[in-house]
């Protein structure tokens, strides 16, 4: 059994896992929102902004934030590419058409990057200060604070962002009615792609966040994550960004607290089984309001 | 009876058999690398697949990404028969399937109230946690693999493969395959017209976990070899673009989507990453360019061959 140190120690670890989920998942329920779409290929945008951060602190040397601008940057433009590219031409295609497209973006992702940076394991540089504190025997590393202020502060940026400015204003208006929101002069094609360009940002700032906390990245490491914060997005009330946070950090303490109680083996298999019990009992999310088809 | 003995079937039945005996003979004077058998039996487990995740997805439309899972427990089912029990292989085959719609009724019973991406992503899970399990369970090997004789030949798999072609065609065109096509519609209308949607949602999830776990049995009997690595999501993913390749609704493009799949993969095989991203792009330019699949719903049809009797390449498997 755990110790309640440990116990504490492993919630400190669920807040820092949670927290990346929690970003990825703002993405996932943003784009969801707006058009109605599960993007399977967020987790691999995860992927490439990792990589882009990967990059810029290695072979640019330059340090941890400019590095993370950097990813968000760059992977905003290829979140607006994608949508562009392949979303767009289908703006009024079945919805299993688009999803079938998701993947298919994802699958090209995550074999493009194997192509591109090739397969194997690649070590983040240590960007971060070793530091450990230490309060009352529970430690935490210097990954944790830093984990946590940046997801916390992006997620305080997307919340101003969505309910003050004209972009968030617009964003809010094309998810409750697309056509009433095109007829009250609102340019719909743009703001759905802001929503893709915010919605990657917050996926490569994850990405940096997670190769810094873990130290390694992979062209396939997106795939786990992306479907974790899904699930996250999916246990919050898919569409609803306050419930993306909650689901994100519910999750990884469920995550962290199964693998710390010696179910390590287990620990995604758990996460899908929560899903499931979600979306059976309550489909619509912690959060989720009933909505009733209309015939 | 007399609808049995029409020309269409007869000739449908002269070009299986053709099939068959050819490549049969090709193995017997072993004129074919064995590279090809490999994938000659590969393409018959891929029709399989893609014939049942049809009838999930196309015939009635509920869009399920799970159906690697359903593959991986009739394999396990399937190899745990021959392996540890040494049953015959036709035993250890129906078990694999048996178990697998077993497993079938269970998942789709809670699931299928689900709707479109939901459902989609609760199969998904569903088949991620299967793999989990076999991962874990040390009686099968866990996750250094399985090893299972290899006793399935051509002969086995050509005529499992058209058997459970036939059997999903008949089904498709019975009455229980007009209301999954029902449901598929509308399923409001459908629930309207009488038609016990939950009831033949699940039937078409069951038949098609069935099926996939018949093939499961096929792969695990001759590979050797089996890993719950193998049956991923990527797995569910290679059936998916098999059936939409071929056209969401179509039996005969199912099957040749398989085919089409099985010998691009094999083709490209020394270079297993473009494959993915041909794939892929694929997967993109189809959707944006022909979302319907080459086939559509519609069918692969012999009626042209009244004029010329030339073409014996059957729609039923090559």
């Amino acid at each position: 059994m755990v110790s309640f140190q440990q116990f504490i120690q492993l919630l400190v670890q669920g807040v820092s896992l949670g927290s990346i989920y929690a970003l990825m998942a703002l993405g996932y329920t943003m784009v969801y929102g707006i058009i109605q779409l599960i993007n399977f290929a967020h987790g691999d945008v995860l992927m490439i902004g990792a990589y882009i951060g990967w990059f810029t602190i290695t072979k640019l040397h330059w340090s941890f934030l400019p590095a993370l601008l950097i990813a968000m940057l760059g992977s905003a433009i290829l979140g607006v590419l994608i949508e562009r590219i392949a979303y767009k031409p289908l703006r009024n295609a079945s919805r299993i058409a688009v999803l079938i497209t998701a993947i298919g973006v994802s699958l090209f992702l995550e074999y493009g990057g194997m192509l591109l940076f090739g397969p194997q394991v690649r070590t983040y540089p240590p960007v971060l200060p070793e530091t450990i504190y230490n309060i009352a025997g529970i430690s935490f590393k210097y990954g944790d604070v830093v984990m946590l202020v940046t997801s916390v502060s992006l997620m305080v940026l997307l919340q101003v962002v969505v309910r003050y400015t004209k972009v968030g204003k617009a964003m809010r208006a094309v998810s409750l009615d697309k056509d009433a929101a095109l007829l009250m002069g609102i340019d719909v094609n743009n703001t759905i792609s802001a929503t893709f360009a915010i919605g990657s940002a917050l996926a490569a700032a994850a990405g940096v966040l997670f190769g810094v906390y873990f130290n390694q990245i992979d062209p396939l490491m997106g795939v786990m994550p992306g479907l974790k914060a899904f699930i996250a997005a999916v246990l919050g009330g898919i569409g609803l960004i306050p419930g993306a946070m909650a689901g994100g950090l519910i999750l990884g303490l469920i995550e962290t607290l199964v693998s710390g109680l010696g179910g390590s083996m287990w620990r995604d298999a758990a996460s899908f089984f929560i899903l499931i019990l979600v979306l059976i009992i309550k489909p619509n999310g912690l959060f989720g309001k009933n909505v009733r088809e209309k015939v | 009876m007399k609808h049995w003995f029409q020309l269409k079937n007869i000739i449908i039945l002269i070009g299986v058999v053709l099939i068959y005996g050819i490549v049969q003979l090709l193995n017997l004077t072993e004129i074919m690398p064995p590279f090809f058998q490999l994938n000659f039996i590969m393409a018959c487990i891929s029709i399989i697949l893609a014939v049942s995740l049809n009838l999930i997805n196309g015939v009635t439309g509920q869009f399920s990404i799970g159906h690697a899972g359903f593959m991986s427990i009739g394999a396990y089912t399937s190899a745990i028969v021959t392996v540890k029990f040494s049953g015959p292989l036709y035993m250890a085959l129906i078990a694999g399937a048996l178990a697998a719609a077993v497993a079938g009724v269970l998942i789709g019973l809670p699931t299928l109230r689900l709707k479109g991406d939901y459902l989609a992503i609760a199969t998904l899970g569903l088949g991620e946690i299967v793999r989990v399990i076999f991962m874990n369970m040390d009686y099968t090997g866990g996750a250094s693999g399985f090893s299972v004789p290899s006793t399935i030949n051509w002969t086995w798999a050509f005529w499992l493969m058209v058997m459970s072609v036939l059997a999903i065609r008949n089904f498709t065109a019975s009455t229980h395959g007009r209301a999954c096509i029902s449901i598929r519609e509308n399923e409001i209308a459908a629930e309207a017209m009488g038609i016990n949607t939950t009831k033949y949602k699940v039937i078409a999830f069951t038949i098609g976990a069935m099926f996939a776990g018949l093939a499961g049995g096929i792969y695990a009997n001759y590979m050797y070899l089996i890993h719950p690595l193998t049956f991923n999501f990527l797995k569910s993913f290679d059936i998916l673009v098999m059936v939409v390749l071929g056209g969401l609704g179509s039996l005969t493009g199912s099957i040749l989507g398989a085919i089409f799949m099985t010998f691009i993969s094999a083709a490209l095989s020394s270079l297993s990453e473009w494959r993915l991203v041909i794939t892929a792009v694929l997967m993109v330019a189809l959707m944006i360019f022909r979302p319907t699949g080459l086939m559509g719903t519609k069918e692969f049809s012999l009626n042209f061959l009244r004029k010329k009797g030339e073409k014996n390449a059957s729609s039923k498997s090559k």
